[in-house]
């Protein structure tokens, strides 16, 4: 019984080459030039054409529907873009009656949110998955990751809500006013201890990004091979040592992707983000204060903005996030790259 | 394959016209407690739902204009030129008062008294605590403490919004000059809240905050209001009797497409912040009975809803005004050429 070997085209980095070669499969000459196939053969192979041209077609229309969206944000901010020109982004003005908007308040906000959020997640999450990988004995290894993995399935509207019912009041009290009495002389603490503001708001997004970074690593951890793990005991290392040199040094591009990942989420949350951060348009320099994120705006505004250029105002900081998004991804693809060829294989 | 799809396209359920009719609406967070109440009890007697969903006055015109919904709401109402571009009316539907509340524990509910410098000045971010000797002066005996004093206000566009800062702009030449009125502003300072439900939110959690909201969310939500000093020299508290006081003198016969601003109005009860909700309808209607529904459903709220608007302290319109809204839907809504509502004599 004749078998067809499928031809697998591997070892090409170069995308465009990649491209081609994808979407010409379909209409590779076929080996039936060469040989005749007999009737089950040729369904066979027509089967397999089918699922090629559908699987690329659904591919393409992905990248299609983003180039799409990337077109219809450029087109309709460019009243916007047009009116205010490059200092949309450095204007910190945001007034509706007299026209004149700018970006630079709510660009501070998403990006500061989104450190705060990875400070406090990202050394948490690392932590959690290596005790649940190493040191947890099975049981509670399973029911804390488990319990993490439901964190992670909680709707944002319900942090949000639990942010600023629940935990406003308890950061007002515990966190924000000690924070104030011994660190009050540091700008970064002053300003009325409302329990909302900029640091709760990067404490809730640090609680919704943890399940997920935390979920990545947990498996990324899994698959470090037992083997290389033994050999290292078995030449003497301590418990700590096999942790940090060889778990999770053979892991990082997957640790980066894990954090990528929670980046991704961080960035765009918005209706937690809403109910906590005060929605205020101004850059203050204390974590106390209100602000805003590009997410949170939108959700405020976008339903009300009567007039165009308002209207195409916040579509601009739709587009300017879109491109942060975009940024974002491109240089974790380069550092992903770098790091693969200096550590040269593994996860 | 091909004959499931098919049969999914055959079987499919048409929406029944004649029963289980349903009104759209969307705008004001301002009257939301009060239609929300007039549609259920609506929905009780006749069997039509009217689904109102409280966007803000900015978003009910922008979906009235997307004609999305059968009716917008706003607190905001639009000139004349406007409705004419458009090709809408609009009628009041009505009256509240917008109410500053505040959440400084020890004072009780009516207790502080405000004037409109204090309030504009708080609002500008130039009174920043609530021991400042211009609020002391007014508030001879209350404890006041030495607390910063957090502004809330709205982070949409809103009518409520759009009275206080008309208001505001009223009393105040340096609001006037510095932030003007409208239903989204740039507010010298605070925070923000969605909807009235997000400033009643806000308040309630901070504590030394100042906010503004629709009346009838500080009576439902139990929260601490002020009471202001009206143009006549009075502090006024809010209560439907001061809001039809505010009311009273309004002249709406000659009010150009209904256009009428109700704050700061003469008088010695009058509370200072009232405003008119307004609802707004196109005039080529094409559905005539889902019109007629609509219609209806207003006609019953003028004449049968004034209890459960009394109950949440909103101001029911006098039968004067009610026949001159009738006469506007008699003479201006039509629906392919005929008109849909015949004034009942």
């Amino acid at each position: 019984m004749y078998k067809r070997q499928n031809t697998v085209i591997e070892e090409r980095t170069d995308f465009s080459s990649k491209i081609l070669l994808f979407t010409s499969l379909p209409f590779y000459p076929a080996k039936e030039e060469i040989m005749e196939l007999n009737p089950i053969q040729k369904y066979n192979r027509a089967l397999d054409y089918l699922f090629k041209g559908t699987a690329a077609f659904f591919a393409l229309l992905i990248v299609a529907v983003m180039i799409g969206i990337l077109l219809q944000l450029l087109e309709n901010s460019l009243p916007a873009i047009h009116k205010f020109g490059f200092s949309f982004l450095f204007s910190q003005e945001w007034n509706p009656v007299s026209g004149k908007f700018g970006a630079a308040s709510s660009i501070y906000g998403t990006l500061i949110s989104t450190v705060i959020a990875m400070i406090l997640a990202v050394p948490l999450s690392l932590v959690i998955a290596l005790f649940l990988v190493e040191l947890a004995p099975p049981l509670i290894g399973n029911l804390v990751g488990n319990a993490i993995e439901l964190l992670a399935a909680i709707p944002s509207i319900i942090y949000g809500m639990w942010g600023l019912f629940v935990f406003a009041p308890f950061m007002e009290k515990h966190i924000q006013i000690p924070l104030q009495e011994h660190f009050g002389f540091i700008p970064l603490f002053q300003g009325p201890p409302m329990g909302i503001g900029m640091l709760s708001a990067g404490i809730i997004l640090a609680l919704m990004v943890l399940p997920f970074v935390c979920a990545v690593m947990r498996d990324v951890f899994r698959m470090v091979p037992s083997v290389v793990k033994e050999a290292s005991y078995g030449m003497g290392s301590t418990t700590w040592e096999v942790t940090r040199r060889v778990t999770i040094s053979y892991g990082v591009q997957g640790l980066l992707g894990a954090i990528i990942l929670g980046l991704g989420r961080a960035i765009g949350e918005t209706m937690a983000v809403t109910f906590v951060i005060g929605n205020s348009h101004s850059i203050s320099p204390s974590l106390f204060e209100a602000g805003n994120t590009i997410a949170s705006t939108l959700a405020n505004e976008f339903t009300e903005a009567d007039n165009p250029i308002y209207l195409s105002a916040l579509v601009s900081l739709g587009l300017v996030l879109f491109l942060i998004t975009f940024v974002i991804q491109i240089i974790a693809h380069f550092w992903l790259k770098r790091i693969r060829k200096s550590m040269g294989g593994g996860l | 394959m091909f004959f499931i799809l098919s049969s999914f396209a055959v079987f499919s359920p048409h929406p029944p016209e004649a029963h289980a009719q349903k009104i759209n609406g969307a705008g004001a967070t301002f009257p939301y407690p009060v239609y929300s109440k007039w549609a259920f009890k609506y929905n009780q007697i006749t069997g039509i739902g009217v689904n109102y969903q409280s966007i803000g006055s900015g978003g009910g015109i922008q979906q009235i204009k997307a004609k999305t919904v059968d009716f917008g709401a706003s607190d905001a109402p639009l000139v004349k030129s406007e409705l004419d571009k458009i090709g809408i009316i609009q009628f009041p539907m009505v009256i509240g008062g917008v109410v500053p509340v505040i959440n400084l524990p020890g004072i009780k509910p009516g207790q502080l008294k405000l004037s409109p410098e204090t309030l504009s000045g708080i609002f500008l971010g130039k009174i920043k605590k609530w021991n400042d000797p211009s609020i002391r002066v007014i508030n001879p005996g209350l404890a006041l403490p030495n607390r910063a004093i957090a502004v809330v206000h709205r982070a949409d566009g809103s009518g409520t919004t759009w009275i206080f800062t008309n208001y505001l702009d009223k009393v105040s030449p340096e609001w006037h000059n510095r932030v003007g009125t409208d239903k989204a502003v740039s507010w010298p300072a605070g925070v923000a809240g969605k909807g009235n439900e997000g400033v009643a939110a806000y308040v309630q959690r901070i504590n030394g905050s100042i906010g503004y909201v629709e009346y009838a969310y500080a009576l439902v939500n139990k929260m601490n209001y002020t009471l202001l000093r009206n143009s006549a020299g009075e502090f006024s508290s809010p209560t439907v009797e001061n809001f039809q006081a505010a009311a009273a003198n309004a002249d709406w016969k000659n009010a150009p497409g209904f256009y009428l601003v109700l704050t700061n109005q003469p008088g010695k009860n009058s509370w200072p912040i009232t405003g008119a909700s307004f609802i707004l309808l196109y005039k080529e209607q094409k559905n005539a009975s889902q019109a007629k529904a609509m219609l209806d459903f207003f006609d019953w709220c003028f004449r049968h809803g004034d209890s459960a608007a009394r109950q949440l302290d909103y101001v029911p319109l006098p039968q004067s005004l009610y026949d001159l809204v009738e006469d506007l839907w008699t003479k201006e809504i039509r629906s392919n050429g005929r008109p849909v509502w015949k004034m009942a004599k």
